[in-house]
């Protein structure tokens, strides 16, 4: 995990055969997109499945009987009530209530399996190791593969039967070619999928055995991007950051009652009383009317010239055949359906306030 | 492709009489990916050599269309509206974005032809 030095994935060699772009990403070498390109891997992911290589991100263990309490101390997230084997998106917080990353944390029975954004990798790991010691313990010996899209279940059941068993939020361990591989049903896209923790010396055979599925193809780092924005899924750095709090960012689900009464987390006065009294702007999906993309930085005003806020993300969706986008905007024009203007190239725009998701989830709850 | 121009800013420009047809070109679609919306300059807008006249929008991000030449833009792509993504299958033809009426026809002697453009894009 050195900082300097440009990273790869264990996948890197089969991106670069498959004829993928490569891009830097938060320190490693990554697809942007194959010669397929963004708009049709994105529809096919949505159609089929895709392969995403997710391995630049941080999978971490955390050892102890008490680690799921202590992890508290860190998350607004219920980490002592996860059941054995369920997963949760939950979110480290500073003490002002912004949000430091957020992260998926799996109970994994003996230890507590986390998985955290590559950009925050090496923060994120001096934060726990602050307050976790050394029962933290980064697996670089570790890749992640994503499976993602209405035929990724039985894509993988072909090799791991028991995986149609799992539900949306869910993992188990199971043997893929021989291999025992922590398996969850969950993803970055709306598609029902899985993410698959393989060791890096397996990585790349996996990835060849379920890319020579008819229905499978790799999917780079832009289709990733376009599939999570309509699904209204947050990406860090962008729409949520230490200047955000949970309740701003429309992730009050991710404070559960629990932790709002009885604390016990960075910031949680705060969050706390913004979750009681309301915060002064929110993030919203917002639908430009036009074909015009507004990207992240575009200003939202509303009908008079006066600026409400930013986009955050924002981009054309394939899926919805248009620009979709999600950003901030003052708590009184934050209401579905509300009119407002994205200033495009020093343009008013109409654009209004939509329901997020974009598109309809496809999870196996 | 041999009648026509490059510029360094990856537009061709195909010219009958003193009208002059302006694209992007294969490479620059290909660097771009799926184009998803085009703005063509309005008629009557007078550029001059290398001033912003369009915009295009791809997936990834938005570039901007450079006038190749100088003179009065007298036709927008009225196509490229609906179906932006007439720039990635035909760049060359039914993707054109503008046509413009040349004031000085000297700057296209400034422009690149074919080989010299392989030659910078590669």
């Amino acid at each position: 995990m050195s900082s300097d030095a440009i990273n790869k994935t264990p996948l890197h060699g089969l991106h670069v055969e498959l004829g993928a772009r490569m891009v830097p990403f938060a320190g490693y070498e990554m697809p942007v997109q194959f010669p397929a390109g963004v708009k049709t891997e994105h529809l096919h992911t949505r159609a089929k499945a895709g392969l995403f290589d997710v391995s630049h991100m941080g999978q971490v263990r955390i050892s102890g009987t008490d680690a799921a309490e202590r992890f508290e101390a860190l998350v607004t997230g219920n980490i002592t009530g996860l059941a054995e084997s369920a997963l949760r998106y939950t979110l480290f917080t500073n003490v002002t209530g912004g949000i430091l990353d957020d992260l998926m944390v799996t109970n994994a029975g003996d230890h507590l399996f986390v998985v955290v954004n590559a950009a925050c990798k090496e923060t994120d790991l001096a934060l726990m190791r602050a307050g976790l010691g050394d029962t933290v313990e980064a697996l670089e010996d570790l890749a992640l593969i994503a499976l993602q899209g209405p035929a990724a279940v039985a894509v993988l059941a072909e090799l791991a039967p028991g995986v149609t068993g799992l539900k949306f939020m869910t993992s188990g361990t199971f043997a893929i070619e021989g291999t025992d591989c922590l398996v969850s049903r969950c993803g970055y896209t709306g598609e029902d999928g899985f993410e698959i923790s393989v060791p890096n010396d397996k990585a790349e055979a996996l990835a060849r055995r379920l890319l020579a599925h008819s229905d499978v193809e790799a999917i780079g780092l832009g289709a990733r991007d376009s599939l999570r924005l309509e699904a209204g899924l947050c990406l860090y750095g962008h729409d949520i950051d230490t200047t955000t709090t949970p309740i701003e960012a429309g992730l009050s689900w991710a404070v559960p009652k629990r932790r709002r009464e009885d604390g016990g987390f960075p910031g949680a006065e705060i969050i706390r009383r913004q979750a009681a009294d309301g915060t002064t702007r929110r993030r919203v999906g917002i639908r430009p009317e036009g074909r015009a993309p507004a990207r992240e930085g575009t200003q939202i005003a509303d009908g008079e010239g006066r600026i409400l806020g930013a986009i955050t993300s924002g981009g054309f969706g394939p899926s919805i055949d248009g620009p979709v986008a999600m950003g901030y905007v003052e708590t009184e024009f934050a209401e579905e359906g509300t009119q407002l203007n994205v200033i495009v190239r020093d343009k008013p725009m109409p654009a209004r306030v939509e329901a997020l998701p974009f598109v309809p989830p496809g999870y196996k709850r | 492709m041999s009648d026509m121009k490059f510029s360094e800013d990856h537009e061709w420009i195909r010219v009958e009489g003193d009208i002059g047809t302006v694209g992007i070109t294969d490479h620059a679609q290909e660097q771009l990916g799926d184009v998803v919306f085009v703005e063509v300059p309005e008629v009557g807008m007078t550029a001059a050599k290398d001033e912003q006249v369009a915009v295009v929008e791809s997936v990834k991000a938005a570039s901007e269309i450079f006038a190749p030449v100088s003179g009065e833009i007298v036709e927008g792509n009225a196509v490229l509206a609906d179906a932006p993504e007439t720039v990635n299958s035909d760049p060359y033809g039914a993707g054109w974005f503008f046509k413009i009426k040349l004031s000085d026809p000297s700057e296209l002697e400034k422009l690149m032809d074919e080989d010299a453009y392989k030659a910078f894009a590669s």
